[in-house]
């Protein structure tokens, strides 16, 4: 742990994993720290407090036993704390927010049981219930539920799909085959992920832009060594044969730099940034000045400020007859 | 040590497990005997210090500690105890396939700030029930970020019902300082937002979380205002819904892909390119999208989509065409 594990919320925790190990009696340590989300030298340092712990009295048969030589940890005469504290506020709320979540996935073969589960959880949260309704998450809606089912019935089979898929960036419709590895909704997008046969590399293909889908009768297992990407340094991540290129953002276009993935932001007096940019092809880049209409002008590369220049004349050429 | 981290622990568990015992409110000089590490305390002074800090930071975990009369009959002096029911978490049982769900649920916050209550709250819910079937959501993982710093301040105010105020800045300009009674937190197309009641300009408004900047002070107390009954913070977010619109646009051969999928109608023009009716509720984010096309899509009509398409490129031609 990064920080230091404050005495209350090292109770806390006490609280939760003496309920679990009680219901858990001879588990390996090893694994129990694992499932626990601490270090087994941290769970023997709890237990070494725990037993020191009890009713009042305080004579040993009001102490808590525990023990765990050998590698297998017993819990017993808890029964003051054997039973879970309710569910916390943000306890209650992630997970109720997260199965709400999953209740509005299209098509989902689960939502039974996420309404199940749903309704005991807002029970078990009691006067909690009404206030985890207020923080919501809304998934991309606008994928069809076909193609949801179809990929994700991919990855259960291991079946290889073929996707006629659209790149906006490059305004190209693509097609190719796909072993599946799984699928994501992230920051409010559902993806694809799996090993591309074109590009030779996993990719992330956005469901939204998935113009068909079909599932081949074809084994879908992806080649050893093909990893998941991790995800949570976001979907930009910028390679060594990237091109650079700087654009300037008057004040009315400064929101790009919560959208696009700058590598350098510098603000001047007068409110304009001056932004950096790496990436793999400056297509997009193209589409994004024409789109903000004179309230970004490319600094370098000139010749992206000339093709964007051409272009503009040409698009406007037809508007002139 | 009797002032380490772990010496607390060990005084707040016995504490919690001293009152969890007892049937009867214990009074304050009962509970400085049952539990030991109060024994340690070098005055009354001290000890009442203790005791009061450790009370709060019980409550502040959600434990409930109740205070009634010692004696029914007179209520001159008080004692504590914990309510074993309204202590534990009611016994649910839940079957295999809802803990794979709750699972899928809880590992949606796995790298967002409610990570850690999402983990703890399902080893809460599985701690009686050893067999689960962890993998029957196969593939599916939905994930979401809370990359933007005011979500925890904002959140718990959410929860709470407590007024906040923090700087923002609007998409274009300076940041001012706004006062809120926020009714919700929301995340619509991976962005966090807030809505509530604008208490500077006396109306409901919507806030984005990535514009929020520098800290959110919360402002009263929690539950002091309520959150209007059937408040749909999405619709709020999304804006009034308006009936669509129809644009008749020309693509060039290989062009367009975007609009072509969404298109309503399309039909093969004389020229090689292609004509899509298109439907839109928005004509600004339509031209902005055709704008971004270039040369190869032309507006047809309505002549107001045309124009500010046309204005977008004069401006783009404008500001990038001089060296």
């Amino acid at each position: 742990m990064a920080t230091p594990e404050s005495a209350t919320a090292r109770l806390g925790r006490l609280l939760t994993m003496v309920p679990w190990l009680v219901n858990r009696q001879g588990i390996d340590i090893a694994e129990a720290a694992k499932e626990l989300g601490v270090t087994t030298a941290q769970v023997e340092a709890d237990l070494a407090l725990l037993f020191v712990c009890g009713t009042p009295g305080h004579l040993p048969d009001d102490l808590i036993e525990a023990e765990w030589e050998e590698g297998r940890v017993f819990l017993r005469n808890a029964d003051t704390i054997a039973r879970p504290l309710r569910l916390g506020l943000d306890e209650a709320t992630a997970l109720i927010a997260g199965l709400r979540t999953l209740a509005a996935v299209p098509g989902l073969d689960e939502r039974d049981a996420v309404d199940r589960a749903l309704a005991k959880l807002v029970e078990a949260a009691g006067d909690l219930g009404g206030a985890t309704d207020r923080v919501r998450i809304a998934l991309e809606d606008e994928v069809p539920s076909e193609t949801l089912a179809t990929v994700r019935a991919a990855v259960a089979a291991h079946r290889r799909l073929h996707l006629v898929y659209v790149v906006p960036s490059r305004d190209e419709t693509t097609e190719r085959d796909v072993d599946p590895m799984r699928v994501v909704s992230l920051d409010g997008n559902w993806y694809l992920e799996g090993w591309c046969h074109r590009a030779q590399d996993v990719r992330l293909f956005r469901l939204d832009r998935v113009a068909s889908v079909e599932l081949l009768d074809e084994d879908g297992t992806p080649p050893t060594g093909a990893r998941p990407r991790d995800l949570d340094a976001g979907l930009f991540t910028p390679g060594p044969d990237d091109l650079s290129a700087t654009v300037e953002l008057q004040p009315d276009a400064t929101w790009v730099v919560d959208y696009y993935p700058a590598t350098d932001v510098e603000r001047r007096s007068d409110g304009v940034l001056t932004v950096s940019f790496r990436t793999a092809d400056l297509r997009w880049l193209r589409q994004l000045v024409w789109r903000l209409g004179g309230s970004a002008r490319v600094v370098a590369p000139e010749s992206l400020r000339a093709e964007i220049a051409d272009g503009a004349r040409a698009a406007l050429a037809a508007y002139e007859d | 040590m009797a002032n380490s981290p772990a010496a607390k622990t060990e005084r707040l568990l016995n504490l919690v497990i001293c009152l969890l015992y007892t049937r009867q409110p214990l009074a304050k000089a009962r509970i400085r005997d049952a539990v030991p590490q109060y024994g340690e305390a070098a005055s009354d002074e001290a000890f009442d210090r203790m005791f009061e800090r450790d009370k709060d930071e019980l409550r502040e975990l959600g434990i409930p500690l109740r205070m009634e009369p010692l004696d029914p009959l007179f209520d001159d002096e008080s004692g504590y105890r914990i309510d074993r029911r309204e202590y534990a978490l009611p016994e649910l049982s839940f079957e295999p396939d809802e803990f794979a769900v709750l699972g899928l649920a809880s590992r949606t916050w796995q790298q967002a700030s409610l990570a850690g209550a999402a983990a703890t709250a399902l080893r809460k819910l599985e701690a009686a029930e050893v067999e689960r079937d962890v993998n029957s959501v196969v593939g599916l993982e939905p994930r979401i970020h809370t990359t933007e710093p005011a979500f925890n301040t904002v959140k718990d105010a959410v929860l709470r019902r407590q007024g906040i105020s923090f700087a923002y800045r609007k998409a274009h300009g300076e940041a001012s300082q706004r006062r809120l009674q926020p009714w919700s937190v929301a995340n619509w197309h991976g962005r966090w937002y807030v809505t509530g009641f604008d208490l500077d300009r006396q109306a409901p408004r919507v806030f984005r979380l990535g514009r929020i900047e520098g800290a959110v002070k919360r402002v009263g107390k929690p539950g002091a205002y309520d959150v209007p009954a059937g408040h749909d913070p999405i619709a709020m977010i999304d804006g009034p819904e308006t009936p669509p619109a129809e644009a008749v646009v020309l693509v060039h051969e290989h062009a367009g892909n975007i609009l072509r999928r969404r298109a309503h109608d399309s039909a093969d023009a004389d020229d090689g390119r292609t004509r899509l009716t298109l439907r839109y509720t928005d004509p600004g984010v339509l031209a902005d999208e055709i704008a971004g096309f270039g040369p190869a899509v032309q507006v047809l009509s309505p002549p107001e989509l045309a124009a500010a398409v046309v204005r977008r490129l004069r401006g783009a031609l404008d500001r990038n065409g001089a060296a």
